[in-house]
């Protein structure tokens, strides 16, 4: 078998400076957290509020540098990473998600005293490993990145440790994601095993020019890589641990997982399974089929079952997992670019409804039961109206972001002769509209229970979330704009 | 056709929209001036239909005033409007009930502001449900008038509102999903056959489809709309959504809604894919037959006002869809016709009962009875209302249901005698309601009732007016719908599929065709 041999005192094969250059946007973020790690030692406690500041600067920087610096289509390090639209694409939306977590969370931090430098650190930390995730073109530094990613978001889980449901939470996290690790790093072996490399593009010259059938090693290694990225999806069956995760993590970090988590996940779902093992589609099909109705159906069903709304949307957010599966057993591009596309949609509107529901959270103590929402839609309408927007793009209602992406979806599955699965997931998308609507009645249709409960209203929380409310409608009126974004994404991974 | 945008159609649209957007300055305890903002809205919509209807050339069975302008160029989607026959008095009966059911909503105390805030949209959602000539726009506000009805419904209905809400949503989601995928499939289909993505439904009226292809997406596309008019078995969700709903929202469900199930049908089901109407028109009729004896039946059995009136709607709208499925052209005329006069007569019920419902808050027929001695000129209203909604000659429910017989007669004999039976038991019903209500001896409660005020006169007079005029002068109306529904029928009348053979020759020459390009 032939081993790369890389010869690291060789200065060939040291990156040069153009290519560190290039990878600046990413050594951006890592210095933006050393210096809140650091900074955090010396800031006394009143003054940490500019921690906040200084992240959201280094993750905006970030941004602007990669909308300069990545032109087109390049191989950095090796070839080990890939800057093109497709990582563009998904830098920006995880830097999107990552601001708006942090906006929303200030005064979250305040009321539950989470170690406010800690937490930055960490969400700059995972942010990291994510961006590699989405460029990462060599299975190695896929894992590599996927664990950078987890580990902080592991220790996010547990950050607000007065709470013993916060300690399980991010033991079951630890546990199940080490699980899921295993899977996936022994997928990697198995590939490598067959194929000889763990670069995607080595990987996908093989898949092109070799018979595949009865080549047990590698589809074996593709099913194992499948599981461990489903694992990170929360698709069903390998879901167990997000709703008691999503429950006992903080607020803040709930809304962060099911949003950036997932995003990574499907960027790695998109460039490596979609794309570079797309010749093994014959021998996944069928999975991924299973996979992703069981996601969605299941998914549904336990939401509508539950009495707690962060909990809903824990669930919610497995059902929603189904639906981007979609784009992905689709195959084409206009499934690829639909998956990014909803993940867009699925950002603004998750983070929306995790920020009422921070909005709602008192003095210390979460308040998320369907009973917190009780009459508030005639007391504070600003929140009543957003979440109702939430809700209604969630359920897949126009004129909202939600139906754009999920019409886009269905179009991409029909288009490639998946009817049935659209159909499917139509019939998925009506049980949904039942507790997506339970929020509304809650709402508008019933009168609050004793005195009107203490709203906590901060600048920051409120403009994220008018900040989502309002990219939800744009992405309902007017998508052209987004959608062709997504295409020349998808279109940038050829 | 000119296609200049934004036209008068889209003024026609944003006018309430506009209203909405003013509405939102006016502080909300000042109800006078909310009601005021959105009458004076919903006034101006009416007047702009008037004057549409001025312009709208009668001889023409194609699309006028049609605006086109293109919306989200990456799926092909235009924002693509257009009126003919078959929808111009849909829209002027939608802008008509607009500011009655507002006008009738004076009761309303809590929460004004939101309430006409919904109101405005919805009247904006239903008229571009009926001018949308782009699927997926019209697809866009078709949905969208859910969610303000569920609204309405869900906050100002009676004691079981938040159950009818759900229920009317969940039905009417369930079936307009499936009817999403169908318009993808089509648009996919045309676009594999003409090489461009495109809603534009005057474009997709041209494709040819295989039989097959056509009864899946005729499936698709019916169970929404049959939900929605609605068709027996799908009408469960109606009665509960009326009786709870406040009676604005009554109103408009059954004068407006319900005929986007019917305007559905006409527009894009029939149309569409007429293969597969003809060959579902039998068992559509029979559905249609069973649901005009079994709702007049179950209408009879009612001892609520509301329930009876809501369950008469399945019984006429089963009428309109027999006269849709004739596929001749009385048949259709008469569908239309009897739309618009269900439209009417059946949003004055429900304004009647309401105003009764506010002086002795009953709706129950038992706790009535000699109301003709103490409010005789509601009394008489109330008879003009029943009278045409049972179809009594020189009203206009007569010249609706006497040309859906006559068609129905010339095609399906058989569905005719059994429909024509419904009528007489409509007759049977509505009477004997009538007689329970306003004859008889008097109880102690009912001595002190009101007669009708200015505000109701207002909002029943000009209802009355076109009830007498479209008995007895109907041919104004029809002679404007007639030539789209002779479109519409000529159309079914071209042989439109392929066989499998020409489809797969034509596909092998493209090919062949494309090949050579390169």
């Amino acid at each position: 078998m032939q081993i790369n041999q890389v010869n690291l005192v060789n200065p060939d094969t040291l990156p040069s400076l153009a290519e560190l250059w290039l990878a600046g946007p990413v050594i951006e973020i890592l210095i933006a957290a050393l210096t809140v790690l650091l900074l955090d030692l010396f800031l006394k406690d009143e003054d940490k509020g500019a921690l906040t500041w200084i992240s959201v600067l280094g993750l905006a920087t970030a941004g602007a540098m990669s909308l300069v610096l990545w032109p087109s289509g390049e191989g950095i390090l090796f070839n080990s990473l890939r800057i093109d639209g497709f990582s563009l694409f998904f830098t920006n939306l995880l830097l999107a998600a990552a601001i708006l977590t942090l906006l929303s969370s200030v005064h979250y931090l305040k009321e539950t005293n989470i170690q406010k430098g800690e937490f930055h650190a960490l969400i700059l930390f995972s942010t990291f490993g994510m961006i590699l995730m989405a460029m990462a073109n060599d299975l190695i530094l896929f894992f590599l990145a996927l664990e950078t990613m987890s580990i902080g978001v592991y220790v996010l889980t547990g950050m607000w440790h007065q709470r013993s449901a916060a300690g399980e939470a991010a033991m079951k996290y630890f546990l199940n994601g080490a699980f899921a690790s295993g899977f996936l790093l022994y997928g990697i072996a198995l590939i490598y095993g067959a194929t000889g490399s763990t670069n995607l593009e080595r990987i996908g010259d093989y898949l092109s020019q070799n018979p595949l059938q009865g080549n047990f090693l590698l589809i074996t290694g593709a099913v194992l890589l499948l599981i461990g990225l489903a694992f990170k999806v929360a698709a069903v069956p390998f879901h167990f641990w997000a709703p008691d995760v999503y429950e006992g993590a903080p607020t803040p970090v709930t809304g962060f997982m099911a949003v950036a988590v997932k995003a990574a996940a499907f960027a790695g779902w998109i460039r490596i399974v979609m794309h570079q093992l797309s010749p093994l589609e014959d021998q996944l099909s069928f999975i991924l089929w299973a996979i992703a109705i069981l996601t969605m159906t299941v998914g549904n069903l336990l939401a509508l079952t539950q009495s707690s709304v962060k909990r809903m949307l824990a669930y919610s957010s497995i059902a929603h997992a189904g639906y981007l599966l979609i784009g992905v057993i689709a195959g084409n591009d206009m499934g690829g670019s639909a998956v990014l596309f909803y993940m867009l949609v699925y950002t603004l509107m998750t983070l929306g409804a995790f920020g009422v529901l921070m909005a709602l959270q008192q003095a210390g103590k979460d308040n998320d039961s369907y009973q917190a929402f009780a009459g508030i839609g005639f007391k504070h309408r600003f929140l009543a109206l957003a979440m109702s927007i939430f809700m209604l793009s969630l359920a897949g209602f126009p004129p909202f972001g939600g139906f754009t992406g999920k019409f886009y979806l269905f179009r991409s599955a029909v288009e490639s002769g998946h009817t049935v699965l659209s159909v499917i997931a139509v019939l998925n998308s009506v049980l949904s509209v039942a507790y997506y609507l339970r929020v509304i009645v809650m709402m508008y249709m019933q009168e609050g229970r004793g005195e009107a409960k203490p709203f906590r209203r901060s600048p920051y929380l409120y403009t994220a979330i008018a900040i989502t409310a309002l990219g939800i409608l744009w992405l309902g009126v007017a998508p052209d704009f987004p959608l062709e974004l997504s295409r020349i994404s998808i279109a940038s991974l050829r | 056709m000119t296609e200049s945008f934004p036209g008068i159609l889209t003024l026609l649209l944003g006018i309430p929209l506009l209203g909405a957007v003013v509405m939102g300055f006016i502080p909300r305890n000042s109800k006078g001036s909310l009601f005021g903002c959105a009458l004076f809205f919903t006034v101006l919509d009416l007047l702009w239909s008037l004057n549409i209807l001025s312009r709208f050339n009668s001889t023409l069975g194609e699309m006028q005033f049609v605006e086109r302008v293109a919306w989200i160029p990456s799926y092909g989607v235009e924002y693509f409007i257009g009126i003919d026959g078959l929808s111009l008095f849909l829209i002027l009966l939608t802008t008509l009930l607009g500011p009655i059911a507002i006008l009738a909503s004076w009761s309303i105390e809590e929460k004004v502001k939101e309430f006409l805030l919904f109101m405005l949209i919805l009247q904006t959602s239903m008229l571009g449900t009926l001018l949308a000539l782009d699927l997926f726009l019209f697809y866009v506000f078709w949905e969208a008038m859910l969610i303000p009805m569920y609204f309405i419904i869900g906050v100002w209905g009676g004691p079981r509102r938040i159950y009818a809400a759900l229920k009317f949503v969940i039905y009417t989601m369930s079936g307009s999903l499936i009817m999403l995928i169908g318009i993808i499939a089509l648009v996919t289909t045309a676009s594999q056959l003409n090489q461009t993505t495109s809603f534009d439904l005057l474009r997709l009226y041209d494709l040819r489809l295989s039989f097959e292809q056509q009864m899946w997406l005729f499936l698709a596309f019916s169970l929404s709309f049959a939900i929605k008019v609605p068709l027996f078995p799908f009408h469960t969700w109606l009665p509960d959504a009326h009786v709870e709903a406040p009676t604005a929202g009554s109103v408009i469900l059954a004068g407006v809604m319900l005929k986007m199930g019917t305007y559905g049908f006409l527009r894009f089901a029939i149309p569409l894919f007429p293969d597969a109407a003809r060959a579902a028109a039998p068992f559509i009729s029979t559905l249609a037959v069973i649901g005009v004896v079994y709702g007049a039946l179950v209408a009879m059995m009612q001892s609520d006002l509301k329930k009876l009136v809501a369950y008469s709607s399945v019984s006429h709208l089963g009428l309109v869809m027999l006269g849709l499925f004739a596929l001749n052209l009385q048949g259709v005329q008469g569908a239309v016709y009897q739309m618009i006069n269900h439209g009417l007569s059946t949003a004055a019920l429900f304004l009647a009962v309401g105003m009764i419902y506010e002086r002795r808050h009953s709706r129950m027929i038992a706790d009535f009875g000699g109301l003709w001695k103490v409010i005789p000129l509601f009394s008489v209203i109330f008879l003009v209302i029943t009278l045409s909604s049972i179809g009594l000659p020189g009203l206009n429910g007569f010249v609706g249901e006497f040309l859906i017989l006559l068609g129905a007669f010339k095609n399906m004999t058989p569905w005719a005698v059994v429909a024509a039976s419904g009528i007489v038991l409509a007759a049977i019903y509505m009477l004997w309601m009538y007689r329970r209500v306003f004859f008889g001896p008097i109880s102690p409660e009912n001595q002190t009732l009101k007669d009708v005020g200015t505000r109701e006169i207002v909002v029943l007079v000009p209802i009355l007016v076109l009830i007498v005029f479209m008995g007895i002068y109907p041919k104004p109306i029809l002679n404007r719908i007639s030539p789209s529904v002779e479109k519409i029928i000529a159309r079914m009348e071209r042989p439109t599929t392929l066989s499998r053979q020409t489809l797969e020759e034509r596909r092998t020459a493209e090919k062949e065709g494309a090949r050579h390009a390169n």
